[in-house]
């Protein structure tokens, strides 16, 4: 087990580097941020001398060097635009997108799950067709149009929630959290919701799909016949063999949340990093850029990891030692 | 209905907290402030928050005529000395006199701010030593004539030198060779309140960075009590949620609401201020004999022939532009500032006429048109990229056939600066509101030791405008160099050297309780709005 | 049970019926069919049918710009039954042309990333040890990027345009195919039926693909059938945040994504019959693929 971390650990370390050169280099060929930055009187002159300022004037190569050199002392670069830290920028965003996502997937999860396993249950009842009915829209809206939606109706035509912004915050565990006061959750419903509705719809297929396939098994219907009650069978026997699937979906989408949140980051005006990306990306701010790419795969990779070990908890027919390659 | 019980309870709540917010203010930005330095990034929304809380010698009013601010008058003494009488009795936030000092240590700052992505260099670059009379006069000496020096004052920000730590005695130096500035502080530090400190009517309250910036009223304010207890700033950047968090309460003003949505806005009862801004939207030709993106012309620039540049002028229906794209809320353009601004001639807007324009590519030897890349931002200008489509359109039906070509504004400034496109659609804001900017930007001969044409990204070139330009920008006599600028804006506009299309309106919404007097330079100035019961 | 979806033509014949049988049982399912087809009929004879050939500027005139549904035109007197937008583009004919593209930059690039993905995750799982290992983490690395983000620094970097597009969409793609193919298959590759077979001497592409693969069937439906609404969609996404499709040829996405701006404006037609044009196409697809699955699923037939 402990051999299986340590290798996984080291492979993710090279992901994370490898992935650090690509976007690196991906940003550098997008375009020049001082054409962006500075202002538009500026003459050539003070252009050029912006550009040395930001050390943009070095080859790749050598700016590259400096990156590589600086992060592996923990320095990620600092900001074009803010002058500062660029993970430190980052980090002061990271508490509001991980509250806005652990929420939207507590959200997804609580209530996709049981809804996915009624209407694997109940595959032709009017309650489960209602239920993959319902699924089938939440994903094949748009996440920007369908954001756009709640707030026309539940801010504009209705008025009872905010339409932006994340309102009043309070200290949580040292960090700024949104859901301890009516403020605070009242900005938080609506772009956790948005940011679920999609999750939600894909735990509910996946729970129904894998219901069904269970319900199927030898010993789901072993059991039956036994006569275990119905409540019995699902609580032990198709719930427990659904996780599997389910785990690995939940985190994969824990870490696409964090991604996916940056449509609805930008939709309702929610200060988290994915609204900071794309600012960054539109002003090519690349250290921003680099490291918000960094921490979101170093955050996923981590995500992955556990969902493997959890896995093999799961399901002891799975070896974490056959993994491990 | 039962999920609904939560949400009502806190609409209710909302609701109940607003009586007390009558002294309060809240204004919806479209973009975010990147640092509370005001030295830090010359930026139009740096700027416009940082101008509540700092000020600076000069000021320029909502038309942007020059006017009296930390400095009481001033007056030339000769072509290169300027003497300011500085303010008596004006106080800081933190209690302490202003003084010569501040103003000698805050030129200082400005070349010593580190990572700077636009400084304000721009404008202490040419001061060449400054000497404090006593604490309350001042001399400045230029390194060249600049007539422009009062105008460039306001850009540059008083801070206080003793909240940031400098010696007694502050000496000038050139280039960032002052004495006596202490240990400077950089950008970062300024989200402190206790660094942050201005003469202006608010105070830094907290600037929690993607979300708001506060600011509570400085009672000791010079000019008199400021209007607000708070004045919140909300970072609210897409459109649509801008004018939805109006629409809902969350704010009580927005700046820039779209075009599409102001009737919406006003049938709410929500009152609009406009007014027409310093921003020419206008096309630029890449007139090398190398351009790319050109096609059917057998390797030739067709657009190197006045009379196609002309022909491409003519075949824009401006006024369709302005109504049909912009709503009304944009006035088509004859020339590169709107009148009555200085160094304006009231040149009328270029008579639509696709026949002419038509015949005009006959002569030229192009009676079958040319194919050729329109490069347009579409996240930068009001409906940039529906601009630039009309304008396809329209050149469409004279026979030249446009690919548009939008990307976003990082990508296409980049694109452009490396001459990628042969005709592109951009604007300028002249925030000197003089003549002198877009001339010296954007059609002066392309000079890098002279720091001329940094934006002339079509190479236009014509001598006789640049020496005439040049003149004019070494001219101290007010009447003379506005002549001199609208002859040399005549030269490049009768050669077609650039096209101008329409002047942006800038527009703002807010609730009918609210005035705000509307600003050429588009700042959204939370200082200036006022309760309109007053 | 497991020849179902075999490629061998010999075989397919009785079962193709029986899911034909059993896929019309379903009225909603025969309903979504329909309505898919009618679709893709659109969408392929869209240059036939169209009033208007949306990108032509040639033909549009901003004087034409705006109307409400049902107004006619200033310049050539054809009525827009779905209105215009901004650039006096009738609607009617932008969602005809606009499915085109849509349907196609989906379907192309689901057809590729299945593909790819399907043999990798295969490959993987049944050669495991030290192959499996290097997919597995290039996988991760993959799916490490969350797909918008990819896609979004990839069209900064190459540029608008619809075959960039669907390059973008493949790439963001392919690995949740092979990791799902993946997932399941492993679980079956530790089934004695697999072990035997490997007794028996088979080879391993006849193990692979005859064996292994059609039990991958019904997972890979189900992330495809999401999949591809998450095409359309990311697509739409990329449209709005302005790296999508070019302008002058925009994709059902790129309609809602320019009508958003007049969502609350009154202009509802802009966004909304495009909007309903796109969530009918995805809820058909999904519809089909999802009585798909259940009539695929050899376990669910009793």
């Amino acid at each position: 087990m402990i051999v299986y971390l340590v290798r996984r650990v080291g492979q993710s370390l090279l992901a994370v580097m490898a992935m650090a050169v690509l976007v690196f280099l991906g940003v550098f060929f997008i375009g020049n941020p001082v054409d962006v930055l500075v202002s538009p009187e500026a003459s050539q002159a003070q252009i050029a001398a912006t550009v040395e300022r930001l050390g943009l004037d070095r080859p790749l190569y050598e700016q590259f060097g400096i990156f590589v050199w600086n992060a592996l002392q923990g320095d990620l670069g600092t900001s074009f635009v803010y002058g500062r830290p660029a993970l430190e920028i980052i980090l002061d965003r990271l508490p509001a997108t991980m509250e806005l996502a652990l929420v939207a997937l507590a959200l997804s999860v609580g209530i996709g799950i049981p809804l996915g396993v009624w209407a694997g249950l109940r595959p032709d009842s009017i309650a489960g067709r209602t239920i993959m009915g319902g699924s089938i829209l939440g994903f094949s809206l748009p996440n920007f149009w369908q954001g756009m939606l709640l707030i026309l109706v539940f801010a504009v035509l209705l008025g009872w929630l905010p339409a932006g912004g994340r309102g009043e915050t309070t200290e949580f565990l040292g960090m700024q959290v949104s859901f301890l006061t009516w403020d605070g959750l009242s900005h938080l419903i609506l772009p956790a919701i948005n940011l679920a509705l999609f999750k939600m719809s894909l735990i509910i297929r996946l729970a129904r799909a894998n219901t069904r396939e269970v319900c199927m098994q030898d010993y789901v219907k072993f059991a039956r016949a036994k006569g275990l009650s119905p409540r019995r069978v699902v609580l032990v026997h198709v719930l427990k063999n659904i996780m599997i699937p389910v785990v690995t979906i939940i985190g994969l989408e824990l870490g696409s949340m964090v991604a996916f949140a940056i449509v609805t980051e930008t939709v309702f005006a929610w200060p988290g990093m994915g609204k900071l990306l794309i600012d960054s990306i539109n002003l090519l701010d690349r250290p921003v850029i680099v490291a918000y790419l960094m921490l979101t795969v170093l955050i996923i990779v981590g995500i992955n990891l556990l969902v493997d070990v959890i896995y093999s908890l799961l399901d002891p027919r799975i070896r974490l030692s056959e993994m491990k390659g | 209905m039962k999920a609904f019980g939560l949400p009502l309870i806190a609409g209710v709540m909302a609701a109940g907290l607003a009586p007390a917010a009558a002294q309060n203010l809240s204004i919806g930005l479209k973009s975010e402030a990147t640092s509370m330095d005001p030295q830090f990034h010359q930026l139009s929304t740096n700027i416009q928050v940082s101008k509540n809380i700092f000020e600076a010698l000069t000021t320029q009013d909502a038309l942007q005529m020059v006017t009296p601010g930390l400095a009481e008058s001033w007056e030339a003494v000769d072509d290169t000395t300027w003497r300011f009488k500085l303010r008596q009795g004006v106080k800081f936030h933190d209690g302490s006199d202003f003084t010569a000092r501040d103003v000698i240590y805050s030129f200082c700052r400005v070349p010593l701010v580190e990572n700077s992505p636009s400084a304000y260099t721009i404008f202490t670059g040419g001061i060449a030593d400054m000497a404090a009379e006593d604490d309350h006069t001042l001399t400045i000496t230029t390194t060249a004539t600049n007539p422009l020096l009062p105008v460039d004052l306001w850009s540059l920000a008083i801070l206080s030198a003793n909240a940031l730590g400098a010696d007694d005695q502050v000496t000038y130096g050139p280039d960032g060779t002052c004495e006596g500035m202490g240990d400077v502080p950089q950008a970062p530090a300024f989200n402190d309140p206790a660094v942050a400190v201005g003469t202006g009517p608010y105070i830094l309250d907290r600037y929690n960075r993607g979300s708001e910036v506060v600011v509570t009223r400085f009672d000791g304010y010079w000019g008199g009590t400021p209007q607000w207890e708070q004045v919140t700033m909300r970072p609210i950047t897409s459109d649509g949620p801008r004018v939805a968090a109006l629409l809902a309460g969350d704010v009580d003003m927005i700046e820039s609401p779209p075009i599409q949505d102001i009737p919406r806005i006003e049938q709410d009862g929500f009152t609009i201020v406009d007014a027409l801004s310093n921003r020419v939207i206008y096309l630029h030709m890449l007139q090398q004999e190398d351009a790319p993106g050109i096609g059917g012309t057998d390797g030739e620039n067709p657009l190197l022939d006045a009379r196609v540049r002309q022909a491409i002028s003519m075949s824009i229906n401006r006024e369709a532009i302005t109504e049909r794209i912009m709503g009304g809320y944009a006035q088509a353009a004859g020339e590169l500032l709107p009148p009555p601004m200085f160094g304006t001639s009231e040149r009328p807007v270029e008579a639509y006429d696709p026949e002419r324009a038509r015949e005009l590519l006959a002569e030229a030897g192009y009676p079958d048109g040319f194919s050729i890349t329109l490069g347009t931002p579409n996240d930068r200008y009001i409906n940039d990229e529906q601009v630039a489509q009309a304008v396809a359109q329209m050149l469409a039906q004279i026979g030249i056939s446009v690919s548009v070509d939008a990307s976003t504004a990082s990508q296409f400034f980049s694109r452009r600066n490396a001459l990628e496109f042969p005709v592109y659609l951009a604007g300028w804001g002249a925030s000197s509101g003089d003549m002198s900017s877009p001339l010296k930007s954007l059609v002066a001969t392309y000079d890098e030791t002279l720091g001329m044409g940094p934006t002339n990204a079509g190479r236009y070139s014509n001598p006789e405008m640049d020496e005439l330009l040049m003149t004019a920008m070494a001219t101290i006599d007010d009447e003379a160099r506005d002549q001199m600028l609208q002859d040399a804006q005549t030269l490049v506009l009768d050669d077609y050297g650039i096209i101008p299309l329409h002047y942006e309106q800038t527009v703002w919404a807010m609730k009918p309780d609210l005035t705000y007097e509307p600003r050429v330079d588009q700042y959204t100035l939370a200082a200036e709005v006022k309760s309109a019961a007053e | 049970m497991t020849e179902i979806a075999t490629p061998a033509p010999v075989r397919i014949d009785s079962p193709a019926k029986r899911i034909a049988k059993q896929f019309v049982e379903d009225p909603i399912a025969v309903i979504g069919l329909i309505l898919f087809v009618l679709i893709a009929l659109i969408a392929i004879a869209a240059p036939w049918i169209a009033p208007q050939n949306p990108y032509d500027l040639m033909q549009l005139s901003i004087m034409d710009g705006g109307l409400p549904p049902g107004e006619t035109s200033f310049a050539t007197g054809q009525t827009f039954w779905l209105g215009t937008d901004q650039q006096g583009r009738d609607m009617l004919s932008g969602i005809m042309y606009g499915l085109r593209i849509s349907l196609m930059v989906a379907v192309v690039s689901l057809t590729l990333a299945i593909t790819i993905g399907t043999i990798v995750g295969v490959a993987a799982a049944y050669f495991g040890g030290r192959f499996d290992s290097i997919v597995m983490r290039i996988v991760d690395l993959q799916l490490s990027f969350p797909a918008i983000l990819i896609a979004l620094i990839l069209l900064a970097l190459l540029g608008r345009g619809v075959d960039k597009v669907i390059l973008a969409l493949v790439i963001v793609q392919w690995a949740y195919y092979a990791r799902t193919v993946r997932s399941s298959a492993m679980v079956e590759t530790r089934k004695d039926y697999i072990d035997a077979a490997r007794c028996l001497g088979l080879s391993n592409r006849r193990i692979m693909f005859r064996h292994l693969l059609p039990n991958c069937v019904p997972p890979l439906i189900v992330v495809a059938t999401v999949q591809i609404a998450q095409a359309i969609a990311l697509e739409a996404t990329l449209s709005f945040l302005g790296v999508g499709v070019p302008i002058t040829e925009p994709s059902l996405g790129l309609l809602i994504a320019n009508g958003y701006d007049y969502l609350l404006s009154g202009r509802y037609w802009v966004s909304v019959f495009p909007g309903i044009a796109l969530v009918v196409t995805i809820i058909a697809i999904n519809v089909v693929g999802d009585r798909l699955r259940d009539v695929l699923n050899p376990r669910l037939q009793t």
